[in-house]
């Protein structure tokens, strides 16, 4: 699929053609964060885009609380600083997998989509492990002839988090 | 005359050492022994640990599950609006009957055999009592009354509900006066609203995280978010205060600014030029009288967090020697307007396993764990400020509130 589309003609896709398009956006999210190129994350979102992680028990309650809460790209672009300049950490690889994609169709300009993700992480010295699994529950719009996130949320299975989450999901 | 010779014996040689409470073994975080002692002697002792806020229970029926120690309990709202606290273990055969955070029921049933327990946890059925077509049932002697569920003892104060499973003296007694009018800042008997959970098992023991708590001396050094904004800082007003036995502490703070001066020329982390993209995360408004910040250790197992506008629970649940859970129930009030609770929200990203604070928090007490686990009888060096401590300080340049917490955990532990 090309990306440079227009805002119509991905309303004219197959759904075929539009699954791939929305696998790729997926990709290139998870890409860019499993290589650690966090500045291209906020990237995929527009301006006012959000970002939430929530636990299931949260979100299936109705508690407004999020682990982690971005509400522009501004809040993720401070993210960013947070992993870089000021939080302290132990180093790590965090591998993210998405299966189960669901493309439920288009909401006026929106597009609803849903997905299961793993992410696995690896500390020093120590084997890898399962981190976190969830539902990717995204709301998906045509900005800049391409597809960007409107929403994103991470709804996470477990209630228990393994010590820090501090890179995206 | 009861015998209060501990159940479980120390190796001989874990003997703290002469230096007092100057100094930590390392041995205090890793053995199973003295672990198993802490169980018997702190969370099964006359201590009030905190368990619910009855806003998580407002009606007839609706329970918690929760933990005290490692052990698991239930608190229960009744009919006639008392919290009952049990055990989670069913009298008959030991089954934990409740397996959700939170829920709401007419009577307790244990899945395995039903025997079944009203609000109070005192068990008001039981099947084939009178036996089956004339076979079997229980002894006619068999008295309902005798074989309810485990009960705690309860204290309630302005929407907070602490357990026991001794007999500690009353709870306004237990936490003294200068800790209770703390208390009472943020529970001033407002109804409470709870805004949600997050929850993180930190590989590390979980004294770690009082001592954490009780360390002014670390938030100017390790925490750059927080030194560089001004939130907390030792070149700031500082006020600490520590309860007569030294188990519970509080500290203040007022926000500064983020600037460089000859106060905090040794804080090398400090970041003058750090801006916030977008600053509606940090927009705090004042709330409390005095403090911008107050951060309370209740002793065994709370730590109470007004870090500007958020609020939150801590409770530490205990998970063996080297790992603890820390559960943050994030709270505002019923009164609270939906600004005040975007406000809440948006400042709960610096608190939690994915908060700009507490990531470094979690992170190093990890890195503290694998330090100590190899050398037991290696020590911490606890020397920061005089070398003991007082009820109150006007400065945060001191590390007295781990020395007052370990006078007290030495005397309940016998060591």
């Amino acid at each position: 699929v090309s990306t440079v589309v227009t805002a119509a003609s991905f309303r004219d896709l197959s759904d075929g053609e539009l699954r791939l398009a929305v696998d790729a956006l997926l990709a290139e999210y998870t890409g860019c964060l499993d290589e650690e190129r966090f500045e291209d994350w906020p990237e995929l979102f527009v301006e006012d885009g959000v970002y939430k992680i929530v636990p299931r028990e949260n979100f299936e309650r109705d508690l407004p609380l999020a682990t982690w809460l971005c509400e522009s790209k501004g809040y993720m672009k401070d993210r960013v600083v947070g992993i870089r300049r000021t939080s302290v950490y132990g180093p790590r690889t965090i591998r993210r997998f998405v299966s189960g994609l669901r493309v439920l169709g288009w909401t006026g300009d929106v597009l609803e989509v849903r997905a299961s993700y793993v992410a696995f992480e690896t500390l020093v010295d120590e084997m890898t492990r399962v981190f976190n699994t969830g539902q990717y529950r995204d709301r998906i719009v045509v900005a800049d002839g391409r597809l960007k996130f409107k929403e994103k949320l991470c709804i996470f299975d477990s209630t228990l988090v393994a010590n820090s989450l501090i890179y995206p999901l | 005359m009861p015998d209060d010779t501990p159940r479980v014996p120390l190796r001989p040689f874990r003997r703290w050492p002469d230096e007092g409470s100057r100094r930590v073994p390392y041995w205090v975080y890793t053995d199973p022994d003295v672990y198993a002692r802490e169980q018997e002697l702190i969370f099964h002792g006359p201590s009030w640990s905190y368990v619910a806020l009855e806003a998580e229970i407002p009606n007839a029926g609706d329970w918690k599950r929760t933990y005290i120690g490692d052990r698991s309990v239930v608190a229960i709202r009744d009919q006639d609006g008392g919290v009952n606290v049990v055990d989670n273990r069913c009298a008959h055969r030991g089954v934990e009957f409740c397996q959700r955070h939170l829920g709401n029921n007419a009577e307790i049933m244990c899945p395995y055999h039903q025997w079944t327990y009203d609000l109070k946890g005192d068990l008001i059925g039981v099947p084939f009592r009178r036996g089956v077509k004339g076979f079997g049932g229980m002894p006619a002697d068999f008295d309902l009354a005798r074989h309810g569920l485990r009960k705690l003892a309860v204290a309630r104060r302005n929407g907070v509900v602490f357990a026991s499973f001794g007999a500690p003296p009353p709870l306004e007694d237990y936490l003294g006066a200068p800790i209770l009018e703390l208390f009472d800042r943020v529970f001033d008997g407002r109804e409470l609203k709870v805004l949600g959970y997050s929850r993180q098992v930190t590989p590390a023991n979980w004294k770690l995280m009082f001592e954490n708590i009780k360390d002014p001396y670390h938030a100017s050094l390790l925490h750059v978010f927080l030194l560089s904004f001004g939130l907390n800082r030792v070149d700031q007003p500082n006020r600490l205060v520590i309860d007569a036995t030294g188990r519970h502490a509080a500290s203040m703070t007022w926000r500064g600014e983020q600037k460089r001066t000859a106060d905090n020329a040794e804080m090398r982390s400090l970041i003058e030029d750090l801006k916030l993209n977008d600053p509606s995360m940090l927009d705090p408004v004042r709330e409390f009288e005095r403090y911008t910040i107050c951060l309370m250790t209740v002793w065994p197992n709370l730590i109470i967090q007004q870090q500007s506008n958020t609020l939150a629970m801590r409770q530490l649940v205990t998970r063996g020697p080297e790992a603890f859970e820390l559960a943050w129930t994030f709270f505002g009030y019923a009164t609270d307007d939906e600004e005040m609770t975007r406000r809440r929200l948006r400042q709960a990203n610096l608190m939690g396993p994915s908060g700009y604070v507490s990531i470094d928090d979690s992170e190093v007490m990890a890195f503290a764990q694998r330090g100590v686990r190899a050398a037991p009888d290696a020590t911490a060096v606890i020397e920061l400020g005089e070398s003991g401590w007082r009820e109150e300080e006007e400065h945060g340049v001191t590390e007295s509130e781990i020395r007052a917490f370990y006078d007290y955990y030495r005397k309940v532990m016998g060591l």
